[in-house]
């Protein structure tokens, strides 16, 4: 009985934190300057507020077959989410408006055309 | 394990030695048991038809999709491996935290930067693992990554000054550090340990 | 149990409208694929807490390709997006489709 007040009570803990994690970002997506500031806000939810939702959700369901699940979602979630932001931030640099204004060093604009050549020669994927 | 190359690499040089037979052989083993894994994590149940399914499943996989060689000459240590994840995981409450702070701050409007970081073992699993870890701490994003060079451009969040720059470039090659700690093997360790000081961010030999 | 569903389900409500904003103004392509992903991340938020205050776990399944789905849709937006730019670029040299 006790135990099982103990565990909701974290898992409750754990749901509304991962919930404020989403609502930060939320706000974030709208106020942030620029596509990669956004990013940034994009990756909170993604990765510690599942992570914190998907523990909070195992607290409570306390089954073998569930936890493991869960467990897969959130393999899944951290192994797939640097490569898609990768790879949109990839597409984003050259392309897209971004505010170098706000920008206090841009170390990778004198290597882009180097390391597009060397982008297009080494995969024509 | 791996046959290792009796002249040390220039540092910074691509460490990508040809794959010896046994290698290629350990890493499909490792790759069917992720994926048999996976697989009976998805059936959720443990049995002899899951695993032999799984086994099929990933074999037919693996047959299709090959996956690139991927050189791993150290081995895991327990300890520091430990230690990577706890900070890592710090790290990913404390950025969060930060983030979200600068989200919800009113009339401020965050400066960034994109800063090059030149790894010191050039090897592409500690160049994934180095990116992997450092995209997934929000604040910290990957643009670009050159493989010859082992270069991250790392696009980085909140910060105001050069000085804070240079501090975020330590942080970077600490935690690839760490990295190397966990997994390294002993030259891959001696490398990280004897270059304590980067190389100069201005990456003279890049453009050779 | 319920006061704390109450409380996360208008949490992220409010997430989920404010990140639609972004996909309905976002500038660019890009943009619209990030907020995606936030929305899909506020989805799969949605769900795992309903299953956790319902302790049903019917849904869970639907985690898993979510999970999975995301990272395709986004990988399939930036490629799209990054190969439009090599095509207005290139177009001045040979006027290639690609």
């Amino acid at each position: 009985m006790s135990l099982d007040v103990v565990l909701d009570v974290a898992a409750s803990i754990f749901l509304i934190a991962g919930a404020l994690l989403s609502l930060a970002a939320g706000v974030a997506l709208v106020r942030f300057p620029d596509l990669l500031t956004r990013m940034h806000a994009a990756a909170k939810p993604q990765v510690l507020g599942l992570l914190l939702v998907l523990v909070g959700c195992a607290l409570r369901l306390r089954t073998g077959v569930d936890i493991t699940t869960l467990v897969l979602v959130g393999a899944f979630s951290l192994a797939t989410a640097p490569v898609a932001a990768h790879m949109v931030g990839r597409a984003a640099y050259p392309t897209e408006d971004i505010r170098t204004d706000l920008l206090v060093t841009d170390e990778l604009a004198d290597h882009l055309d180097r390391i597009a050549d060397e982008r297009e020669s080494s995969a024509p994927a | 394990m791996s046959s290792d190359p009796t002249t040390p690499a220039e540092p910074n040089e691509p460490l990508r030695p040809a794959l010896s037979r046994t290698a290629r052989r350990r890493n499909q083993v490792i790759a069917v048991t992720a994926l048999v894994t996976v697989w009976v994590l998805l059936w959720g149940t443990l049995s002899w038809a899951n695993i032999i399914s799984g086994l099929v499943v990933a074999a037919v996989l693996l047959a299709v999709f090959p996956l690139p060689p991927v050189t791993f000459a150290g081995r895991i240590h327990p300890l520091p491996m430990l230690r990577f994840w706890l900070r890592f995981l710090r790290d990913l409450v404390v950025a969060s935290a930060q983030v979200a702070w600068l989200a919800l701050r009113v009339g401020h409007t965050p400066q960034s930067a994109i800063i090059a970081v030149r790894l010191r073992v050039n090897t592409d699993l500690n160049l994934t693992l180095t990116a992997e870890a450092l995209s997934l701490v929000p604040g910290s994003l990957i643009l670009e990554a050159d493989r010859r060079t082992g270069t991250l451009y790392i696009h980085v969040i909140n910060v105001a000054s050069r000085d804070e720059v240079e501090q975020f470039r330590r942080g970077v090659l600490e935690l690839e550090s760490r990295i190397v700690e966990a997994i390294g093997s002993p030259d891959e360790l001696r490398r990280v340990r004897d270059n304590a000081q980067p190389p100069p961010p201005d990456m003279e030999g890049a453009s050779a | 149990m319920t006061a704390v569903a109450v409380t996360v389900t208008v949490l992220l409500a409010v997430a989920g409208g404010l990140t639609l904003t972004r996909v309905i103004r976002g500038p660019s392509i890009l943009d619209r694929a990030v907020a995606t992903d936030v929305l899909l991340a506020v989805i799969v938020a949605a769900i795992a807490t309903e299953a956790a205050y319902s302790r049903d776990a019917t849904a869970l399944p639907v985690l898993v390709v979510l999970a999975v789905l995301g990272f395709v849709g986004s990988v399939s937006v930036a490629r799209f997006a990054a190969r439009r730019h090599d095509a207005s670029t290139s177009s001045t040299s040979d006027g290639s489709q690609t």
